[in-house]
């Protein structure tokens, strides 16, 4: 993990990992190697385990089982909150602090960090990455609606210039024009930052669109593991193709509503 | 009328500000204690349930019993300790109020900081933030307005409740309050009340715009009512920062010829030389405790109190043998000097109405228990735990209808109007001739004599100035001029303070000595 903004993102390597709650098995002995640079998808219904798995790597969950590497480095071999500051999270409920300003929030990385010098900056540079207008730092996160402060919370997760991007059903409570249009900045951004980007979703159509390597999730386990070209070919497995059937119906349908007219 | 709210003003200042540094000292502790508790506990619900479990059973407690209780656990770890550490007073007054003050701090710190938005706290994790970190950037800023609603609710408790430390000999505007109470001086009463009510008031309105201003997050306002609270205590505090010369302190139990009695020696002191103050309305264990622990430096006792209370005798001797062993025993067993006899006698007296003693020839306690059973019996909040009692129960057969405890000042309106049929009055109460009440005969002799008389605490038994002051007065005070002293705190019309009455008995005594 790199601190220069051209840097690539870092490889992950999960080994064996499981994780309990109890009885039951969230994770259950995934191991799983994924390509620096790349954008990979965590597809699956709810309690699939992809979010646990999703959160193992930034140390959120700890494992029960099996070991996490990022860039081949074991993540326990780092002090948790050390561990958190390189790696951008991103999540559908935002969490942006009420009682901080939007510059704040933005900043509260580097102020973590204690890095004092050319804060202002940043916040400026990062608003201007996430299309956000310069007048919006002095704002409080109650004044802007949904998108604008999910568009906060990338700009903060991306503060302290991260390698890796893990981002948990992060467009999930947008409207749809909201969503595909963040969705779209988003993969330019991954690109021109050469990240590392791991997204959690349950929306397939979204994973289609934005990720160049799907994982489908289902009773901890991966069930399929795919480009988008190869799922939409079929025969990747029954869970994979159930979730494809969604928008691949949809879009039938939507074709078929437009040869009518 | 105006010169009656005048004079009980000019006493707001000084108890105001003990009230201040009591309430604030004890608000201060609780959030001390509390905050750290309540991070704790939002951490750990089984920790918050033991915790929140304990502030409520506090909170069962009546604040005036939890006041009493520090009296004996301060008094046994006094005496743990070797001494050194004073069961009356501040400290207790400090304790109870403190525990008072813990529930509503710990409460709502607690769901404050449980109450901190999910997504707030996951964003905290992610975003790499240590546990303090979380606490200080994120937790207590969110939960600030909770937490600060908690500790307005507290201390308007502990403002009022503060009223109550007056019985634990602790200065406050319940001084005003309690002194009221007991002679019937309302001026006195609402002053005390309006006072306190007022400073509840002014806090609760500043610590509630603290509370809008942290949640609307505008600092200028929070730090502006900050600032006008601090000065509010700076200016409380300042006196105590002077230095505290030699003050004698006088001890009172809680009724009229107490206060009267406290400030004749006061004023004797006075032209002594010395600077006095007075702590009234002490219990009669607590006050001579008091005087033990040098807590105060002289008050007036009555000989069967300490006889059968301190000294556990149920013997009941003449007047001048217990006088002389209680003496003995006083300086023996605490160093406390017994200065001497006033010369007038305060017992208990059973009165009845004078229709009753007529129609039914009362005239003895023996008569009395003749009609007991038909006799509802009217007492002061102690009697009926005294040892007296029992004496009289064991010397004559009485088993009254029902019994019922009065403040001193109600008993005996209550036997005029015929709540109560007998009474346990004081035999050198102006009241018993006023109404024409009359005093049944002990005819066995089973209540002990009970000699008002001075007791001077160790540290000033030697100063030869201080017991010459007050020596003049031993033998000197008949039970005519302390009735009718009494008489005129007490009576309902043209009511004189205890300073006035003290006066009036000091000018009869110098009138006395002139002849």
């Amino acid at each position: 993990m790199n601190s220069a903004p051209s840097a690539s993102g870092p490889a992950i390597s999960l080994q064996s990992v499981s994780r309990d709650y109890g009885a039951i098995t969230a994770v259950d002995t995934v191991s799983l190697e994924i390509a620096a640079g790349s954008f990979v998808a965590l597809v699956g219904l709810s309690g699939s385990g992809k979010s646990t798995l999703l959160k193992m790597i930034n140390r959120l969950v700890e494992p029960t089982a099996g070991e996490v590497l990022i860039a081949d480095k074991n993540v326990e071999a780092t002090d948790p909150h050390i561990l958190r500051r390189r790696i951008g999270y991103v999540f559908q409920n935002i969490g942006l602090f009420p009682h901080m300003t939007i510059a704040r929030n933005i900043a509260i990385g580097l102020e973590l960090a204690g890095e004092k010098d050319g804060r202002q900056e940043r916040v400026a540079e990062l608003l201007e990455l996430v299309e956000l207008p310069q007048e919006m730092a002095s704002r409080m996160p109650h004044q802007l609606s949904g998108g604008q402060q999910q568009r906060v919370g990338v700009a903060r997760a991306l503060a302290t210039r991260p390698g890796l991007m893990l981002m948990d059903e992060p467009f999930g409570a947008l409207d749809p024009v909201t969503r595909d249009s963040l969705a779209g900045q988003y993969k330019a951004l991954h690109e021109k930052l050469r990240l590392t980007t791991i997204i959690v979703t349950h929306d397939m159509a979204e994973a289609l669109y934005l990720a160049d390597r799907i994982l489908v999730m289902e009773d901890g386990q991966i069930k399929a593991d795919a480009t988008p070209a190869e799922l939409l070919s079929g025969g990747v497995g029954d869970e994979a193709e159930a979730l494809v059937a969604i928008p691949r119906a949809q879009a039938a349908h939507l074709i078929a509503l437009s040869k009518k007219t | 009328m105006t010169e009656a709210w005048k004079q009980a003003f000019s006493r707001v200042p000084e108890l105001l500000a003990a009230h201040v540094q009591l309430s604030f000292s004890a608000l201060l502790l609780a959030m001390a204690l509390c905050l750290p508790l309540a991070i704790w506990a939002a951490r750990a619900p089984k920790v918050a349930a033991v915790i929140l479990g304990f502030a409520s059973l506090i909170q069962t407690i009546p604040a005036l019993a939890l006041l009493a209780l520090f009296y004996p656990v301060l008094l046994g770890l006094s005496a743990l300790l070797g001494g050194g550490i004073s069961a009356l007073g501040f400290l207790p007054a400090l304790l109870a109020l403190t525990l008072y003050a813990l529930l509503p701090i710990l409460r709502n710190a607690v769901t404050g900081l449980t109450g901190v938005a999910p997504a707030a706290k996951q964003a905290a994790d992610g975003l790499g933030m240590t546990a303090a970190q979380k606490l200080r950037l994120v937790e207590a800023p969110l939960a600030a307005p909770t937490i600060m609603a908690g500790i307005r609710t507290a201390a308007v408790w502990t403002i009022g409740a503060a009223t109550l430390s007056t019985t634990v000999g602790q200065a406050s505007l319940g001084d005003l309050i309690f002194a009221g109470l007991q002679t019937q001086n309302w001026t006195l009463v609402l002053t005390g009340c309006f006072a306190s009510a007022g400073l509840a008031i002014i806090v609760d309105l500043l610590l509630g715009l603290i509370e809008r201003a942290i949640r609307e997050r505008r600092k200028i306002i929070a730090w502006g009512a900050t600032a006008v609270i601090g000065i509010g205590l700076a200016i409380a505090v300042l006196p105590m920062l002077g230095a505290r010369d030699d003050v004698v302190v006088i001890g009172a139990k809680g009724f009229s010829e107490q206060f009267i009695l406290a400030r004749l020696i006061g004023s004797r002191l006075e032209d002594a030389g010395y600077e006095v103050r007075y702590q009234d309305g002490l219990g009669s264990a607590v006050v001579f405790q008091a005087v033990a622990a040098d807590d105060i430096d002289i008050y007036v006792d009555y000989s069967g109190t300490i006889w059968t209370n301190q000294m556990k005798r149920t013997d009941t001797p003449s007047a001048d043998i217990m006088l002389g062993e209680i003496e003995k025993w006083s300086t023996a067993t605490y160093g406390v000097t017994m200065l001497g006899a006033l010369g007038f006698e305060n017992t208990y007296a059973f009165a009845v109405r004078p229709e009753d003693a007529a129609s039914k020839q009362l005239k003895t306690l023996d008569d009395l228990a003749r009609v007991s059973s038909d006799f509802a019996f009217g007492t002061d909040l102690e009697f009926l735990e005294r040892p007296e009692w029992a004496m009289v129960k064991a010397a004559y057969p009485i088993q009254f209808k029902e019994a019922r405890s009065f403040n001193p000042t109600f008993m005996y309106p209550a036997l005029s109007s015929g709540e109560v049929d007998v009474i346990s009055a004081f035999s050198s109460d102006g009241r018993i001739a006023a109404n024409g009440f009359v005093v049944l005969e002990d005819g066995k002799d089973a209540v002990p004599s009970y000699e008002a008389m001075v007791l001077v605490a160790s540290r000033r038994s030697s100063d030869d100035k201080f017991i010459n002051a007050i020596k003049p007065l031993v033998g000197a005070i008949t039970v005519e001029n302390m009735r009718e002293a009494n008489y005129k705190v007490d009576r309902e019309a043209n009511k004189q303070s205890p300073r006035q009455a003290a006066r009036w008995l000091d000018e009869r005594l110098k009138d006395g000595k002139d002849q």
